[in-house]
């Protein structure tokens, strides 16, 4: 389970579990992190726990709230943030993955609304929804107070691909996340468009003319791979003709694709 | 009617790099156009029981369906498309028997499952959904996810408690909020929506959104959409060269051309007029 360590001027204070769906943080005696200093208001802020995640929101305090030093009016508590409030700080800890096995943790379980009565299913605490945090079997089913689902549109689509068909030459993948480690490069060999040079930057690039004869390069983290997508004619390295299997490329590896020649090498 | 000329179908499953077994079931059947994907749970083996139950029992039931009824007619006593009737019939039925077979044997008590089902009849794809698990639709170089998952998460990025970034740092994954055969009856999400040709539609467990990206998989479908099985596969290569935490399950369709059902002289007739 999280829990957030008050400390005042790196002096420990106090730990607090957060085995509540509602932790209240303020000045006033009522609230379950109560920090009595002046800075603080009477209802400060709020942190709602769901199962495994925890989230901060300030109510509207007179001084505010900070994490790892910004100003935050809600906040996604990840661990090991620092909350401030006033001259106190609050480090949050989340231990749930840690204390089971991971694997079994992320295997998909069923939540269930409390109201669609579970047969033989005991009752874990009549209030907390947070009580099966330490669920590692997946025949317990987590009960929660959630609505059901709502529904609304499909979330909106990614942006546009740009595309090339330049004819008989290289068509590049279209954007994609960041590389991990660049190198693998192909120079054209032949054609018009010799000399040109075109990183593989991208998970996947594609070569050759749609309809014709298309190979794709594969980024992988063992390497570079070639693969014939379409085509009659299945591309040749080295003057080898790769047959359906994906094929790893060396440094100098000379590839021909739709009658054009281009070499593969790693750049340092 | 064969939908084969229509429809190109393309799957792969994978156990994933950390899981010691394949809780995923997969089954598709181009001449009818159907795609089923099952995501299982529950302990030991009884996940992939619950999905082989689920995989199973509907495509063979949807099978038998399509030989009495044509899904692209309207219900008489609901008005609603046949498809729809047929699939959450059909779908009432393998929830009672998984259900039914984790009450009575205790080997797979409490086991469940997710399911996508997707079926294409006369210009038209229906999508029956239950879970976290799938189904996307590539249009004009383009990703799109169509159906919502029924998961905590999903709640929470509705309710704005979490932004679909935040989402992914979330350590309450793989909470589903529905699946097959864990209660007495379940709802299956079923809408309809036009399909048009050149259109490439994804089904897959969260074992692969989960670890690839969706401009990622964009991209591949993009890329590889000529050769759908080897896109199938480098999607699944893609999600364990990640990791590949889950089981990996994918089924592509490309609608290659049309695929309007046969109709009376008189339908042909007036939808002239339409």
């Amino acid at each position: 389970m999280a829990k957030l360590i008050l400390s005042l001027d790196g002096q420990l204070i106090k730990e607090f579990t957060l085995s509540k769906e509602r932790t209240t943080i303020g000045r006033k005696p009522h609230n379950d992190i109560q920090i009595d200093n002046l800075a603080v208001s009477g209802e400060h802020a709020i942190i709602m726990t769901i199962l495994n995640d925890s989230f901060l929101e300030d109510l509207g305090s007179t001084n505010g709230t900070l994490v790892n030093g910004q100003p935050v009016k809600k906040h996604f508590l990840q661990s090991n943030d620092t909350v401030e409030i006033g001259k106190y700080k609050l480090k949050y800890l989340s231990e749930a993955p840690a204390s089971m096995n991971q694997a079994e943790f992320e295997k998909t379980m069923v939540l269930r609304a409390p109201a669609a009565a579970a047969p033989k299913q005991e009752t874990r605490s009549p209030t907390d929804t947070q009580t099966n945090l330490q669920a590692t079997n997946v025949n317990e089913s987590v009960t929660s107070g959630q609505a059901a689902p709502t529904s609304a549109a499909a979330p909106a689509p990614a942006p546009k691909l740009a595309q090339a068909p330049t004819p008989a030459t290289v068509q590049p993948a279209p954007p994609a996340a960041a590389a991990i480690q660049g190198g693998g490069t192909i120079q054209i060999l032949s054609g018009p468009n010799a000399g040109k040079e075109l990183p593989l930057s991208k998970p996947l690039t594609t070569l050759g003319k749609p309809g014709v004869q298309v190979a794709v390069i594969a980024k992988r983290p063992q390497g570079y791979f070639i693969t014939h997508v379409e085509g009659a004619n299945f591309p040749v390295v080295n003057g080898k003709t790769l047959d359906a299997q994906a094929h790893q490329l060396g440094d100098h590896d000379v590839i021909e694709l739709a009658g054009v020649k281009m070499e593969f090498f790693l750049k340092p | 009617m064969s939908l084969i000329a229509s429809l190109e179908m393309a799957k792969a499953t994978h156990t994933g790099m950390v899981r010691s077994h394949n809780e995923d079931s997969i089954a598709i059947d181009a001449e009818i156009g159907l795609a089923v994907l099952a995501d299982g749970m529950g302990g030991y083996n009884a996940g992939e029981v619950a999905s082989g139950i689920a995989t199973a029992l509907i495509s063979s039931e949807t099978r038998e369906a399509m030989i009495r009824q044509s899904p692209h007619e309207v219900d008489r006593t609901t008005g609603s498309p046949l498809a729809t009737v047929l699939l959450r019939d059909i779908i009432a039925k393998a929830n009672t028997s998984i259900f039914q077979s984790a009450n009575s044997q205790p080997q797979y008590a409490g086991m469940g499952t997710t399911l996508v089902v997707a079926l294409f009849c006369n210009n038209q794809i229906t999508i029956a959904h239950i879970g976290d698990s799938r189904c996307y639709r590539q249009r004009g170089g383009k990703l799109e996810q169509v159906t919502r998952d029924h998961s905590l998460l999903q709640e929470q990025i509705d309710s704005g408690l979490l932004t679909k970034e935040a989402a992914k740092r979330s350590q309450n994954k793989n909470l589903v909020t529905r699946a097959l055969g864990i209660e007495p009856a379940v709802e299956a999400e079923i809408h309809s929506y036009p399909a048009q040709e050149g259109d490439i539609y994804l089904i897959c467990s969260d074992g692969l959104n989960d670890m690839v990206e969706d401009e990622d998989i964009e991209m591949t479908l993009e890329a590889l959409g000529a050769n759908l099985q080897l896109a199938a596969e480098q999607l699944v290569q893609m999600a364990n060269d990640n990791g590949g935490r889950d089981n990996i399950s994918v089924v592509l369709i490309k609608v290659k051309k049309d695929f309007p059902a046969d109709e009376g002289l008189f339908a042909k007739f007036f939808s002239w007029f339409k």
